[in-house]
């Protein structure tokens, strides 16, 4: 018995002597993030449609409005991506409607997140029957469709413009997010710091704002990453079926002038081409950004060192189960250079 | 039993939210569309039909709000969704009955095939990781990112207009007579065939990335490592071990964005004029057919919320520790 | 011997020639040129019927180097050098670093079976007990009914103390103890020559830790395998190993007999390493933490890579990696001259002048 309390005791002792190494030398760092390839060719592309959408006004080479004799022209060096069946350019409607699109996806992203963030921390930090409800009502919203949702809001609103649009899709789209922030603070509740600051006696609102909430940046990040893509497609998508005001310009209005047009039908390719295609760019660097932010929230994901030239060039296949085994042939010297320095030959 | 018991209780409740919030869009909005409407149905819209509407919209203003819901919860029950106003008089529930076959067999079945080759392709690329497979990974995060229904267009351009291989609109050929015979099936699905794929090549993207990432957490797990050590043959390991564990979050996954990819495969109808539920709300959005509107909603809903008890049972079959702890 | 379908081999007894040769071994984590190297030409041999303890603070590669030995290191791991022979009852010796997927794959299990770090997660959670056990015998006698490996893998769990209707149970159903048990039912399931346990005992309260590590010394009397045995508790290694080699920052810095580490160690790091636990039984030792830190092995620096924290640290640490070699003390008989330390202080160039402090001299 006395050995046994003698271990136990060790535990308590011993164990910040021997057991305190940081295991990961990897470990995140608060600007990897930024070194990631992939989240920077994201916010290289969002920077891009950011300005696009502060100057557009400006730099669009004709009113997107004004029609001309040219009707439904080909690309063409007075119009680079052609005109529409009254004779407006194309290519201004583009750089004009940048501007709601991201005007849309911001104001419903940031809504939404701010939604999710205050019911998702509170359900998980109350706990109780507090949590109950709000994870019933998140659970609820997760599965009632969006979409459907948005389009019968906006259908039955006299007007429904940019703003407005944005922010019904902002109050349905927060549960995602909620049940996110939800598991995060229950995991973080309990973690020592918490605790400690918890048994300090502070005040329940500053432990939130102060203790858990920095710590989840990431996951509210991917979070708001996560709706501003949505909120995106659904607007350009409401667009396209015409329930916001059509001369709001966005890319989504674009595709419905050519839609409703017959642009297919007539092939005139440049009408919504070039419009699906801003779409899909801009969609591709939000989830890139997002892949960004989950590689660096799981570590797991990270595909460190894994240069395919570097791979190739040293014939290494990087798999599970089967520890790759580095082949030099006999009598090559610069492995003994690149594994440093070995024993006794330096003195 | 627990897990059952509380997924009812979780399945009633948003059930009742679906129809609570039915009800209350139309009484929180602003104006009053519906009164318009009926003044130029004058006359020809009947007593008990117009006793529906006053019910559905709330026009009733002289009962409480309490009485609305519980006469609101009456029609329902007794299937009374209203008369549509396009299509007047035909009662909104003929007209939804109608087309949810249509895309239940045109979503749902191109939604599943979707689910289950983005899974198979997910495996196979996250457990080829850092090979050649990679390769793969730009392509699909393009096509996650483009928007359903411009790929519904794209098809239409390429496959339609230019190469004339399949019709742009409509779910199968007027001239015929709808009924079990070869013809008529194989006219549906010559009809299907191209807003099908369009489905499948545009919510695919979604899987595979979701899946491919869960395969490569999941395979530095330490039991994958265990069968490797148990000189497992490799396919063993990766279905049996490495998928098999990482299919568990995708089907909750696929519970939870079941009303997103719904969503947007229902504009997908829209752009190929198929005769289900998303062109008949598409319609009633362009009419502004009340009714109608609320008509497809609800049971849109109502099959999402379907599809995700059935999601929820086979998560159930396939994670013994859901099973126990509901 | 309880009615057991294993086919028991008579024990040994008696520590006997190699089974289990590591040389040389280096291993990198990560693909490109500025590679952590984790391991620089460790090399160790186990030999049959033996006991070896492998200990060491955590982070000093003591799994590495079980996992590098049986090319389970997960990517990025990378071995660079060395060789790995594992030599069969027959005498057969083969190359594991250079076997084919097919000849590993087919070895695994029955040659070198292991016991992973934390049997938390060594269980896949969505499969019972026993199908996980039988797909294990199953893999490598194809003909066998799965009827058949079941009843075996009854047998296994009866063998480490496990009713075996728990079977039919998930791995969640279990208590930590068990699923422990459950691993090394598992590991013991094809009767292999070699078992590796990489902290078998851990995660344990310290009843279950005892009777774990008494379960395996009677198991191991009975069947007969060699263990390497792996833990950053010396105090438990004195119990059931025979030998110990003593690990630090990627290196083996001392190698020798369990009961020469415990009372004469004679690397400042085993002696520190030692005075850091207590004993289980015995008389109680003062306890001291050892100060410092262990370095970052993606910059280590020259010469030894204890020497920042070592008391008797001399200018030649700072400079020179010392060798694995034989002790300064070599003439005091059989068992000191078996005995490896890679340390100054028992090089007769650089040491000699000063004599070997006394706290390693005992
Ligand atoms: N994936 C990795 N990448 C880089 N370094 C790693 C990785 N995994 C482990 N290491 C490093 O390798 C060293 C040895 O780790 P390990 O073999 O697990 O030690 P032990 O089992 O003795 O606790 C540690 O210093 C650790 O930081
Ligand atoms: S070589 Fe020098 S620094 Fe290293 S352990 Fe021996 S005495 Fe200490
Ligand atoms: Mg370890």
């Amino acid at each position: 018995m006395a050995q046994d309390t003698s271990l136990v005791e060790s535990e308590t002792v011993v164990e910040p002597a021997v057991e305190h190494r940081t295991r990961d030398p990897r470990r995140p760092k608060r600007f990897l993030f930024l070194r990631n390839g992939k989240a920077l060719t994201g916010i290289g592309i969002l920077l891009f449609f950011g300005v696009l959408a502060v100057v557009g006004p400006w730099i669009a080479p004709y009113d997107p409005n004004q029609v001309s004799v040219d009707l439904l022209q080909p690309p063409s060096w007075t119009h680079w991506l052609g005109t529409d069946h009254t004779g407006r350019d194309i290519l201004s409607q583009i750089v004009v409607g940048t501007r709601g699109v991201l005007v849309v996806g911001l104001i419903a992203g940031v809504s939404a997140t701010v939604l999710g963030v205050v019911v998702g921390v509170t359900a998980g930090f109350v706990g109780g029957a507090g949590d109950e409800t709000l994870s019933a009502l998140s659970n609820v919203f997760l599965v009632i469709p969006q979409l459907p949702l948005i389009i019968i809001i906006a259908g039955q609103l006299p007007t429904a413009g940019g703003v407005t649009v944005a922010l019904v899709i902002g109050a349905t789209g927060w549960a995602w997010g909620a049940r996110v922030m939800r598991a995060q603070t229950l995991s973080l509740r309990k973690r020592d710091f918490v605790e400690a600051a918890r048994a300090n006696g502070e005040r329940t609102w500053r432990l939130v704002l102060a203790e858990v909430l920095p710590n989840l940046t990431a996951i509210i990040a991917a979070g708001f990453v996560g709706t501003v893509t949505f909120a995106v497609m659904s607007q350009v998508t409401l667009a396209f079926i015409g329930i916001t005001p059509v001369s709001d310009w966005n890319w989504g209005t674009i595709l419905f002038w050519a839609q409703n047009n017959l642009a297919l039908q007539r092939g005139a390719w440049w009408w919504f081409v070039p419009a699906g295609l801003c779409i899909a760019l801009l969609g591709m660097a939000l989830t890139l950004v997002n892949f960004g932010i989950d590689e660096f929230v799981n570590p797991r994901l990270r595909s460190t060192g894994m240069n395919a030239r570097v791979l190739r060039r040293r014939r290494i296949r990087p798999r599970i189960g089967f520890t790759p085994v580095l082949r030099t042939p006999p009598g090559a010297g610069p492995r003994a250079a690149a594994a440093g320095p070995t024993r006794k030959e330096r003195s | 039993m627990r897990f059952a018991v509380r997924r009812t209780i979780f399945y009633l409740i948003t059930a009742w939210a679906a129809v609570t919030i039915n009800f209350l869009i139309p009484r929180l909005m602003p104006g009053d569309p519906v009164t318009a409407l009926m003044g130029r149905m004058q006359g020809r819209i009947d007593s008990n039909a117009e006793e529906s509407i006053r019910v559905l919209f709330g026009l009733d203003t002289s009962s409480s709000i309490w009485q609305q819901y519980v006469d609101y919860w009456g029609l329902l029950l007794r299937g009374d969704l209203g008369l549509s106003f396009t299509f007047f008089p035909t009662p909104v529930a003929e007209i939804v009955q109608q087309a949810l076959p249509w895309t239940i067999g045109l979503v749902g079945i191109a939604t599943i095939i979707a689910f289950v080759l983005g899974t198979s392709i997910g495996v196979a690329i996250g457990w080829r990781r850092g090979t050649w497979a990679d390769a793969l990974l730009p392509i699909t995060t393009f096509f996650s990112a483009v928007p359903y229904f411009w790929l519904g267009l794209i098809a239409i351009t390429v496959f339609s207009v230019t190469l004339g291989w399949f019709p742009s609109s409509g779910s199968y050929d007027r001239g015929m007579v709808p009924a079990w015979s070869w013809e008529f099936v194989g006219s549906v699905i010559y009809y299907g065939f191209l807003p099908a794929l369009t489905v499948v090549l545009s919510s695919i993207a979604g899987w595979i990335l979701g899946m491919r990432n869960m395969v490569v957490t999941v395979s530095s797990e330490d039991y994958v490592t265990v069968a490797h050590a148990k000189g497992l043959p490799e396919r063993t390991v990766m279905v049996g071990y490495a998928a098999r564990n990482a299919i568990l979050p995708q089907v909750s996954n696929f519970a939870l964005s079941l009303g997103f990819v719904v969503g947007g495969t229902l504009i997908m109808e829209m752009v190929f004029s198929y005769q289900g539920i998303g062109y008949t709300l598409f319609q009633a959005v362009n009419t502004q057919d009340y009714p109608l509107m609320q008509g497809c909603f609800l049971v849109i809903t109502l099959a999402v919320l379907g599809a995700n008890i059935i999601a929820d049972f086979v998560y159930a079959a396939l994670d013994p520790r859901a099973r126990q702890e509901g | 011997m309880t009615a057991s379908t294993l086919d028991v081999p008579a024990p040994t007894g008696a520590v006997g020639e190699p089974v289990l040769e590591i040389e040389n071994l280096s291993v990198d984590y990560g693909y490109v040129d500025d590679a952590t190297h984790v391991l620089r030409d460790v090399s160790l041999t186990l030999h049959r019927g033996e006991v070896l303890g492998l200990a060491g603070e955590s982070g000093c590669g003591k799994s590495t180097l079980a996992y590098a030995a049986t090319r389970l290191l997960p990517p990025p791991g990378l071995i660079t050098s060395g060789s790995v022979h594992f030599t069969d009852r027959d005498g057969r010796r083969t190359d594991v670093l250079r076997q084919s997927d097919a000849e590993l794959r087919a070895s695994r299990w029955r040659d070198t079976a292991i016991v992973f770090q934390g049997a938390m997660n060594s269980l896949n959670p969505v499969y019972r007990v026993g199908r996980q056990i039988a797909d294990g015998i199953l893999a490598h006698r194809p003909g066998m009914r799965r009827r058949e490996a079941w009843d075996q893998a009854a047998s296994l769990l009866e063998m480490v103390g496990i009713n075996a209707d728990r079977l039919r149970d998930f791995p969640h159903q279990l208590s930590g103890g068990m699923r422990q048990r459950v691993m090394i039912a598992m590991a013991l399931a094809l009767d292999p020559q070699v078992l590796i346990m990489d902290e078998p005992t851990t995660a344990l309260d310290v009843v279950m830790q005892r009777q774990i590590v008494e379960e395996i010394a009677d198991l191991r009397q009975r069947l007969g395998f060699s263990v390497v045995f792996i833990t950053h508790d010396v105090s438990l290694l004195i119990e059931i190993a025979d030998r110990i080699a003593i690990m630090y920052a990627g290196d083996i810095v001392e190698d020798a007999g369990a009961e020469e580490i415990y009372r004469r160690p004679r690397h400042p790091y085993s002696s520190a390493l030692l005075h850091s636990f207590p004993p289980l039984r015995g008389e109680r030792r003062e306890l001291t933490g050892i100060p410092g830190a262990p370095p970052d092995m993606h910059r280590l620096p020259p010469g030894c890579p204890f020497a920042p924290r070592c008391a008797h640290a001399m200018d030649v640490c700072r400079e020179v990696r010392p060798g694995l070699t034989a002790t300064a003390l070599g003439d005091r008989g059989a068992q000191e001259a078996a005995r490896r330390v890679a340390c100054h202080l028992h090089d007769p160039a650089s040491a000699g002048a000063h004599g070997l402090p006394p706290d390693l001299s005992r």
